[in-house]
């Protein structure tokens, strides 16, 4: 399926001995955003995928190791940040100025 | 067939909310969006449960299209508007379908749900009943549908265009990055395919770029005008998005959506695969 899962939660049946996993939050006010649209991009700044995030905030994406681009769009405003991801886990967060 | 034929904007689907005549469909495959709040009156169809065959790896046959409509109150007569999350590819994906079955008055809204939520236009919680129809469909029009032979005997032949990401068409990726990395088929795309990523076709906020940008960007990805065209992607939903784009808004005449795609082209044994970009 390409539809989007439903956002957060647990880690439970994720294998991260060979999955490459990209999570965190978004953050804006000192509050989470709830509905913001979270997107991957690749190297070349390519749209790989995108969530919405869940009642608290969360997304999460499954990547290959290397380097990534996050940028959150939502009605607040947007935010972006890159990171150098790893197989495992690979959290981090996104503040929206 | 212009624009306007097949796309109406978000101000548009606002100011004909509840028009008869007019029915709103939204199309998700995790409807969970729909029950939290949706235009105003519109209906929702469920790509997985309502659209695909329940134990066959095909989508529903005219009979249970039709039967699926006349439950949801939708008639003949009724133009059908439809958006949905995921940058409308489900909703692309329903377009196609309606086209496939014969209902020809049928339109995106552009941008779909993302779009609407970002201007944070309205949306409601309240259920939505209509009352049942006695709705007839068309036969498939398979003009508009690929299957897997003639994908292998398109290679080299027609345009075979990989609307997946550049990391799937490369084989580092064999689904989009929402989701895990697991499956049965092997990683890579079809020989010959150009690689132009569905989301080359969309703005950031889910609405369709220019014809202008669009033309450029097909013609620049070499993709050849006296040709048949062939889009493919996972599971033909992204795909229906750039169908949507060639066939609807720019107007080619030969242009079918590969619904098996990669899960099924990745799967069959003894076909050519390339890998790398």
């Amino acid at each position: 399926m390409c539809g989007a899962p439903k956002q957060g939660g647990a880690l439970a049946g994720i294998d991260l001995s060979t999955q490459t996993v990209i999570q965190g939050s978004v953050w804006h006010d000192g509050s989470p955003v709830a509905g913001a649209y979270v997107r991957l991009l690749d190297a070349t700044d390519e749209f790989t995928a995108e969530v919405v995030t869940s009642p608290e905030g969360e997304f999460r994406f499954f990547a290959a190791p290397g380097e990534w681009k996050l940028r959150s769009l939502a009605p607040v405003g947007r935010a972006e940040r890159v990171l150098s991801a790893e197989v495992g886990l690979n959290e981090t967060t996104l503040a929206i100025a | 067939m212009s624009r306007t034929d097949v796309l109406v904007s978000a101000d548009w689907a606002q100011e004909h909310l509840g028009d008869a005549g007019l029915v709103f469909v939204e199309v998700d495959e995790d409807t969970s969006a729909y029950d939290k709040g949706h235009l105003e009156g519109a209906v929702k169809l469920d790509w997985k449960t309502d659209l695909q065959d329940p134990l066959r790896r095909d989508f529903v046959d005219k009979e249970q299209f039709e039967a699926l409509l006349s439950a949801k109150g939708i008639s003949n007569d009724d133009a059908v508007v439809l958006y949905g999350g995921n940058n409308n590819w489900f909703a692309a994906y329903a377009y196609w379908y309606f086209k496939l079955y014969g209902h020809d008055a049928v339109k995106l809204v552009d941008g779909g749900r993302k779009k609407w939520e970002l201007d944070s236009r309205p949306l409601s919680d309240a259920e939505v009943t209509r009352p049942a129809t006695q709705y007839t469909a068309k036969e498939p029009d398979t003009s508009i549908r690929a299957f897997r032979d003639e994908v292998v005997a398109a290679i080299d032949s027609k345009n075979l265009v990989d609307v997946r990401s550049p990391d799937e068409f490369a084989g580092k990726l064999v689904a989009p990055a929402h989701l895990p990395q697991e499956g049965a088929q092997r990683p890579g795309h079809i020989p010959s395919a150009v690689n132009v990523p569905w989301s080359k076709a969309a703005n950031e906020d889910g609405t369709f770029k220019s014809d202008e940008e669009l033309a450029a960007l097909y013609a620049d990805a070499g993709l050849d005008d006296g040709k048949a065209t062939i889009a493919y992607c996972r599971i033909g939903e992204r795909s229906s998005h750039t169908w949507f784009v060639l066939h609807e808004l720019l107007g080619h005449a030969d242009v079918k959506n590969y619904d098996g795609s990669w899960t099924e082209y990745g799967s069959l044994v003894g076909v050519p695969i390339a890998k790398g970009a």
